[in-house]
């Protein structure tokens, strides 16, 4: 997802004069591209989140479409009250961009994980949240940040993530989820850099006679409800994927949105990560398989769930 | 007051820290050729400010890791946990087999230092600019306890640029914080660019001095220096003390040094041999 962000972000720079770069002293060679063409809008704001985001809602609210880019926890928790009083309050277009989202950087240990961002960011008002699948929602949200006038974070993996989407998506709109398989039992609604695990999981499923339809719910805010709707009335089960904390994540958003709305349902399960640091020395996979939040366990509790 | 029984304050044996400082670079580089993890440059240039602390200045007994009177000892740059890692196990808080764990599944070592999990750890940093505040805190909790003990905090340069680091220097010097030290690992390399052309951090020494420390240079491979130095803590100043140490990122094997490939970079096989040599540990 990182090297499309940067080669998107490049695109973008070439298209319009208004981008601007700022990194918290990381990304080594990614943005050299960038920086080659756009010398003078490339920032190495250095290790100073929070003078970052300040500068970047001062870019934003004097014409420029700043992009502030580091790690998931230093780009959003790091810098929350300037998120939240510069960016949001003066609904400064600003798009934050972060790497390493959930347990990407699980080897780096607690303070590299970001379980915890989506519930912060989203109660912020004037906040857009997307959580993209794969390097194309990547290239897809950053494109359609760019065409809105107002705050946007964008909340990446890491690199090397499997692609999922087969080329361009065309219609990318934020606030509007993408079916990627057709199913008729149980819909499987993942955000995020979990999109692979929901397939892993629908495979599985189907091996058991079990019908999955996948869903890359990229935007967690605003939600998808059109898609909402359809799924909690055709379905018997829903469930929701993410890596991110139970605790006010996408499956907490969706929690509320069916006590807002009254809508009736069947059974609906969230995958996510537990109220507790995961303190373990060790990479994501097996983060998550702790965690119980590979495709395999994901079907395996899904299995459960419906006998 | 509780004055815990310090160590002697004998000169420091110069020959026999710098061979140490050589011991722990050469683990340190088994590390990370073994786990291929990041950040080796990194520590390798705080080597021999750890090996100063650990071999020479800290009132610490690893056998009672919570031992109330102990000095603190706050890796605030937790990116160099391998060199924290290394220095506390092999001052035995925990066996030295224990470092073949380091970045595998389920072990205590991750790569920044953990909150509540490893004897020897003070505080989880990794997360640059938070070593110093938690020191002052430390430090308040000792001068209101009536324990004297004394804070260590080691940050890097890069860490200089963070705004919560200015204000616990202002804080520390109206408090007259004098049990804590700062050391600053001033190698002239973040992350991905030179320390001075991301923020302008010099002149660095006259920072640290304006905002109310007792701030001096030092070489910051000169074991012997640091240890006299920091053994020295409270001075007499009646200030916070700061020392601005002038480092070689990579420090110690000369196709690392001051090349910041080496931020990312693990070394191969071979790498580590030449390095050993260079060590005089082969
Ligand atoms: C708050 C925060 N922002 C960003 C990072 C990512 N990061 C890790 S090390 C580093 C900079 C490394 O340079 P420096 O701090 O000077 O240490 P050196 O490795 O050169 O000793 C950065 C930006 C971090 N760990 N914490």
């Amino acid at each position: 997802m990182r090297n499309a962000f940067a080669d998107e972000l490049t695109k973008l720079g070439n298209e319009d004069s208004r981008v601007v770069m700022l990194s918290g002293d990381i990304g080594n060679r990614l943005f050299d591209k960038f920086k080659d063409k756009h010398p003078s809008r490339f920032f190495n704001c250095g290790v100073a989140e929070a003078n970052m985001m300040g500068v970047a809602a001062g870019m934003a609210m004097n014409g420029l479409r700043p992009v502030a880019y580091t790690i998931t926890p230093f780009v959003t928790t790091r810098c929350l009250e300037q998120i939240r009083t510069d960016v949001c309050y003066h609904e400064a277009p600003v798009t934050i961009v972060a790497v390493g989202a959930g347990l990407a950087y699980s080897g780096l240990g607690p303070t590299h994980h970001a379980c915890e961002d989506i519930s912060f960011l989203r109660s912020i008002p004037n906040m857009v949240v997307i959580c993209p699948g794969d390097a194309f929602e990547v290239r897809g949200a950053l494109r359609a940040a760019m065409q809105q006038d107002r705050p946007v974070y964008i909340r990446m993996g890491k690199k090397g993530e499997p692609v999922v989407h087969k080329g361009p998506i065309a219609d990318f709109k934020i606030g509007k989820a993408i079916t990627i398989e057709e199913g008729s039992d149980v819909c499987l609604l993942s955000t995020g850099n979990m999109l692979p695990e929901a397939i892993e999981a629908a495979h599985k499923l189907k091996e058991k006679g079990i019908s999955a339809e996948v869903v890359s719910f990229h935007t967690v805010k605003p939600l998808d409800e059109d898609k909402l709707k359809q799924a909690f009335a055709r379905f018997k089960l829903v469930a929701t994927i993410e890596e991110h904390s139970l605790i006010g994540g996408f499956g907490a958003a969706v929690s509320e949105w069916l006590a807002d709305t009254e809508t009736q349902h069947k059974k609906f399960l969230r995958f996510g990560t537990p109220d507790a640091f995961f303190k373990k020395s060790g990479e994501q996979e097996y983060a998550r398989e702790v965690l119980g939040l590979t495709g395999h366990q994901i079907a395996d509790k899904i299995i459960h769930a419906l006998n | 007051m509780n004055v815990a029984v310090r160590s002697t304050a004998n000169a420091p044996d110069a020959a026999a820290l710098k061979a140490q400082a050589a011991r722990l670079r050469g683990k340190i580089i088994e590390m990370s050729h073994k786990a291929q993890a990041a950040h080796l440059a990194s520590s390798l240039s705080c080597a021999d400010v750890l090996t100063a602390a650990y071999w020479h200045v800290l009132n610490i007994d690893p056998g009672k890791p919570a031992d109330p009177l102990r000095d603190r000892f706050i890796l605030s740059k937790g990116h160099a946990a391998a060199a924290l890692f290394a220095t506390l196990a092999m001052k035995g808080y925990f066996p030295i087999e224990e470092l073949d764990t380091y970045c595998q599944d389920g072990g205590r070592l991750a790569e920044h230092p953990p909150a509540n999990l490893l004897p020897g750890v003070e505080a989880a940093t990794g997360s640059l600019g938070h070593g110093l505040p938690l020191g002052c805190g430390m430090a308040l909790a000792g001068r209101i306890k009536g324990e004297s003990f004394r804070v260590f905090a080691l940050l890097s340069d890069g860490e200089n640029n963070e705004g919560s680091v200015w204000e616990a220097a202002m804080f520390a010097a109206a408090q007259k914080l004098e049990n804590v030290c700062v050391v600053v690992d001033y190698n002239k390399w973040q992350a991905t660019a030179r320390s001075n052309e991301t923020l302008m951090l010099a002149p660095l020494r006259d920072k640290w001095a304006a905002f109310g420390w007792d701030a001096h240079e030092i070489d910051g491979h000169d074991v012997g220096a640091l240890a006299e130095a920091m053994q020295n803590i409270p001075n007499g100043s009646g200030k916070p003390v700061a020392l601005i140490a002038h480092t070689v990122k990579g420090k110690g094997v000369s196709f690392m040094e001051d090349d910041n490939n080496w931020h990312y970079r693990a070394p191969t096989a071979e790498e580590v041999v030449k390095a050993n040599k260079e060590l005089g540990l082969a």
